[in-house]
C-alpha cells in the first residue's frame, strides 16, 4: 500500500468530499493561493475555485458564524482555523452558538460543520501557537472532537465529520504534518467513536491521544525488550468516547496511564482516569497515572519546550513507576 | 504644524538603521540556523515605527504585533536583550519563554509584540484608561496591521477609546497584505483610516514610507490624546520588503511582484538623501552611524550566544506573582 504524508492525507480527505458533494465548501485564513499555513489545502483552490476555497479577513469569529449561518441554509462548510490557540477569539460562535443552536431549537436545525484546526508543541512558536485545548471543546455538550494521530486516520476520520450532521471540532498536530503513513488508496471513512488498538499487550494500558500515540508506540517498543507488554490505544475521538475498548483493555491489564499534550489540571485524561476508577474498578492493580505537559504555558526556549512537553521517556517512566507499585 | 528638528531627524535615521540591521542579522542568524522557532520581518516599514516613537517617552505605553522587533527598538528596547530573547537565553527580555513574537519590556512602555493578531489593541485601550485614571499625561500607541483591522478586537478597543476619549493612538501599518491575503481581498474599504468616522475619531492616511510625514501626522494625533480630546486613527500605506516570515518569498500570491515599486521608495535611502540634502548628514556619518550600530549588534550577539540558557526550573515560575 502506498504511503502519504498526514497534510496530504487532509487534502485528500477534503478533494474527495468536494468531489462527492456540492454543498462542500471551505473557508479560512489563507487557505487558497497560499494552501494554507501548514499546506493542508494545497491544490484545492485550482481544482474547486474560489467560490469553494474561500480566503477569509482575519475574523475567527467571523469565519465560525459564516460556518454556521451556511451550515443552517444547507451547505457542509469546512472552516479552518489556522492555530487552535485562536478559537480563543472565535469562542462565542463556537461554544454558544454552533454547539448549542440544535438544542435550543428543538432539534430543528442543520449544524453539519467540520471546524479544522491544528494544536501542539515542539516548533518554538511559544505560548499563542502551541496549545493542546481539546479538553476546552470536549466539555462542551454539542461538540464531536476529533484528534487523529495518524494519516490513515486523518484521512478515514475527515471524511466522516464532513459527512456528519453534527458539528465536529477536528484537531490536527503541528508535527504530525510531515509524517508518513500507509493511507489505502480506495476510499475509507473511519468512522466517528471508534478507538482503535494501535498495539496489543497484556501488562499495562496506554490510552494515547494525538502526537502521544506515537511516542507510546516508540515506548512501548523499548518495554517489551524489557518483558513489558503494553497495550496503546487510541481513542481517535475524544467525544464521542469508545469506552468499551478502552475498559476491556484495563479489565485485561489491571494498569492505566493516560498520556496527552496538554496539561494535566482538568485535562482530557482525567475523563478517562474517572472513567476507570468507577467502570473497572475491580479490576485495577495500581493507581491510574497520568503523563501530560507540565502545567505552565507554552515556553518559547526549546530546552524548556520539551522539558514540558512529553516525550516517550516521560511514558516509560511512567510505565515504569507503575509497574513498581503492585 | 510639528517640525521636525535636526535632532529628532537623526534619531529617526539611526532608528531605522538599527531596526534594518537588526532584522537583517536576524535572518542570517536564523537562516544559519541559530535561531529557533519563527521570525516577521519589519523591514520596509521601518519609517512607520521611528516615525510614531521619537514622540514617546518611556512612560508611553506601546502594544504592538507579531512583526515587533522595529516597534520595540523604536521604543527603546536594547539589541543584547532582544538578540538574547531571540536566541532564547536566560538574559533576554522574557528570559526566553517569549521568543521574536513576545518581546517586551513594562519599564520602557513596550507592552508586548502579540502573536495574536489584533490582541494588542484594546490592550492599548486598557492602557489609555489606565493613565487617564492616574492623571497623567502619558499616551497608549497601538501598532497593528491591515489584517488585525478586521478582527473584533480592532473594532471594540477602538470604540471603547473613542467613547471614553481616552489618550490613544491606533496605527495600523497598512502593508497590503495579511499573510498571503492581498488586502483588497480581505476588506472592502479603499482606506481603513476611513473606519474612524463610524467610531467618531479622526482617521488619517499617512505615506508610511515617509519618516517625516509619519512624524508630522502621529505627532499631531499624540498632542491631541495628550491634551485629552480622545483617540485617532492613523493608516500608514507602506510595505514589507520581504515575503510574511523568514522563509516565505512571497511568490504564490503576488508580493513579489507588488515590491518592486516600493523597494524604490526605501525610506532608509530616501530620507538619507533628504537629510543629506540639508546638510544633516553625511556619507562620512552615515558610515559612522553604521559602524556604531554594527559594533553595537555584534558584541549583542556575541553576548546571547555567551548567555545561559534557562534552567529547567523556569519553566515553572513566572505563571503566577504567587500561589
Ligand atoms: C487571531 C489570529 N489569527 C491569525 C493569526 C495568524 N497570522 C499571523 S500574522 C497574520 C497576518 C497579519 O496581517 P496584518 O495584520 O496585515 O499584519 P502584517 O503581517 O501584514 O504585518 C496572520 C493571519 C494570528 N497570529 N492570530
Ligand atoms: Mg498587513
Amino acid at each position: 500500500m502506498r504511503e502519504i504524508l498526514y497534510r496530504e492525507a487532509i487534502i485528500e480527505a477534503m478533494d474527495e468530499e468536494m468531489a462527492r458533494d456540492d454543498s462542500v465548501f471551505l473557508l479560512g485564513e489563507d487557505i487558497a493561493e497560499f494552501g494554507g499555513s501548514y499546506k493542508t489545502t494545497v491544490g484545492l483552490l485550482s481544482k474547486y475555485g474560489a467560490e469553494r476555497v474561500r480566503n477569509t479577513p482575519i475574523s475567527e469569529q467571523g469565519i465560525i458564524g459564516a460556518a454556521l449561518g451556511a451550515a443552517l441554509v444547507g451547505m457542509r462548510p469546512v472552516a479552518e482555523l489556522m492555530y487552535i490557540d485562536f478559537s480563543a477569539v472565535a469562542m462565542d460562535q463556537i461554544v454558544n452558538q454552533v454547539a448549542k443552536v440544535r438544542y435550543m431549537f428543538g432539534g430543528k436545525a442543520n449544524t453539519s460543520l467540520v471546524i479544522r484546526t491544528q494544536g501542539g508543541a515542539g516548533r518554538s512558536s511559544a505560548a499563542q501557537h502551541a496549545q493542546s485545548l481539546e479538553a476546552w471543546f470536549v466539555h462542551v455538550p454539542g461538540l464531536k472532537v476529533v484528534m487523529p494521530s495518524s494519516a490513515r486516520d486523518a484521512k478515514g476520520l475527515l471524511k466522516a465529520a464532513i459527512r456528519d450532521d453534527d458539528p465536529v471540532f477536528f484537531i490536527e498536530h503541528k508535527l504530525l504534518y510531515l509524517e508518513r503513513g500507509i493511507v489505502p488508496e480506495e476510499e475509507e471513512v473511519i468512522p466517528i467513536g471508534v478507538a482503535e488498538v494501535k498495539k496489543e499487550g497484556k501488562d499495562l494500558t496506554i490510552v494515547a491521544t494525538s502526537s502521544m500515540v506515537g511516542k507510546s508506540l516508540v515506548a512501548a517498543e523499548e518495554l517489551e525488550k524489557e518483558g513489558v507488554r503494553c497495550e496503546v490505544i487510541d481513542p481517535r475521538t475524544l467525544f464521542p468516547l469508545d469506552t468499551e475498548t478502552i475498559l476491556a483493555s484495563v479489565r485485561k491489564t489491571g494498569r492505566l496511564l493516560i498520556t496527552h499534550e496538554a496539561v494535566q489540571r482538568c485535562g482530557w485524561g482525567a475523563e478517562i482516569a474517572a472513567l476507570a476508577a468507577k467502570e473497572a474498578f475491580d479490576y485495577l492493580d495500581a493507581p491510574i497515572e497520568r503523563v501530560c505537559a507540565k502545567e505552565t504555558p507554552v515556553p518559547f526556549s526549546p530546552k524548556l519546550e520539551s522539558y514540558v512537553i512529553p516525550d516517550k521517556d516521560d511514558v516509560i517512566a511512567g510505565v515504569r513507576g507503575m509497574l513498581e507499585t503492585v | 504644524m510639528i517640525r521636525l528638528t535636526k535632532v529628532k531627524s537623526l534619531w529617526i535615521y539611526e532608528t531605522m538603521v538599527r531596526i534594518r540591521r537588526f532584522e537583517e542579522r536576524s535572518i542570517e542568524l536564523f537562516q544559519a540556523g541559530e535561531l529557533p522557532g519563527f521570525l516577521h520581518a519589519y523591514i520596509g516599514e521601518e519609517a512607520v515605527a521611528a516615525g510614531v516613537c521619537a514622540h514617546l517617552t518611556p512612560k508611553d505605553q506601546i502594544t504592538s504585533t507579531h512583526r515587533g522587533h522595529g516597534h520595540m527598538i523604536a521604543k527603546g528596547l536594547e539589541y543584547k536583550g532582544m538578540f538574547a530573547e531571540l536566541y532564547a537565553r536566560a538574559t533576554g527580555y522574557c528570559k526566553g519563554k517569549g521568543g521574536s513574537m513576545h518581546i517586551a519590556d513594562q519599564d520602557l512602555g513596550a507592552l508586548g509584540a502579540n502573536g495574536i493578531v489584533g490582541g494588542g489593541i484594546p490592550i492599548a485601550t486598557g492602557a489609555a484608561l489606565g493613565l487617564q485614571l492616574k492623571g497623567e499625561k502619558h499616551v497608549a500607541v497601538s501598532f497593528f496591521g491591515d489584517g488585525a483591522s478586521n478582527e473584533g478586537a480592532f473594532h471594540e478597543g477602538i470604540n471603547i477609546a473613542a467613547t471614553w476619549k481616552l489618550p490613544a493612538v491606533f496605527v495600523c501599518e497598512n502593508n497590503g497584505f495579511a499573510e498571503s491575503t492581498p488586502r483588497a481581498t480581505h476588506q472592502a474599504v479603499q482606506d481603513i483610516a476611513d473606519r474612524a468616522k463610524a467610531y467618531g475619531m479622526p482617521g488619517i492616511v499617512v505615506d508610511g514610507m515617509d519618516p517625516q510625514a509619519v512624524y508630522e501626522v502621529a505627532g499631531e494625533a499624540i498632542a491631541r490624546a495628550r491634551k485629552g480630546r480622545g483617540p485617532t486613527l492613523i493608516e500608514a500605506k507602506t510595505m514589507r520588503f520581504l515575503g510574511h516570515y523568514v522563509g516565505d518569498p512571497g511568490t504564490a500570491y503576488g508580493h513579489d511582484k507588488e515590491v518592486g515599486k516600493w523597494l524604490k521608495r526605501d525610506p532608509l535611502i530616501t530620507f538619507a538623501e533628504t537629510l543629506k540634502q540639508k546638510k544633516w548628514l553625511s556619507k562620512k556619518s552615515i558610515e559612522a552611524i553604521h559602524a556604531i550600530v554594527n559594533n553595537e549588534m555584534e558584541e549583542a550577539i556575541e553576548f546571547a550566544r555567551k548567555s545561559p540558557e534557562p534552567d529547567l526550573d523556569d519553566a515553572m515560575t513566572d505563571i503566577y506573582a504567587s500561589v
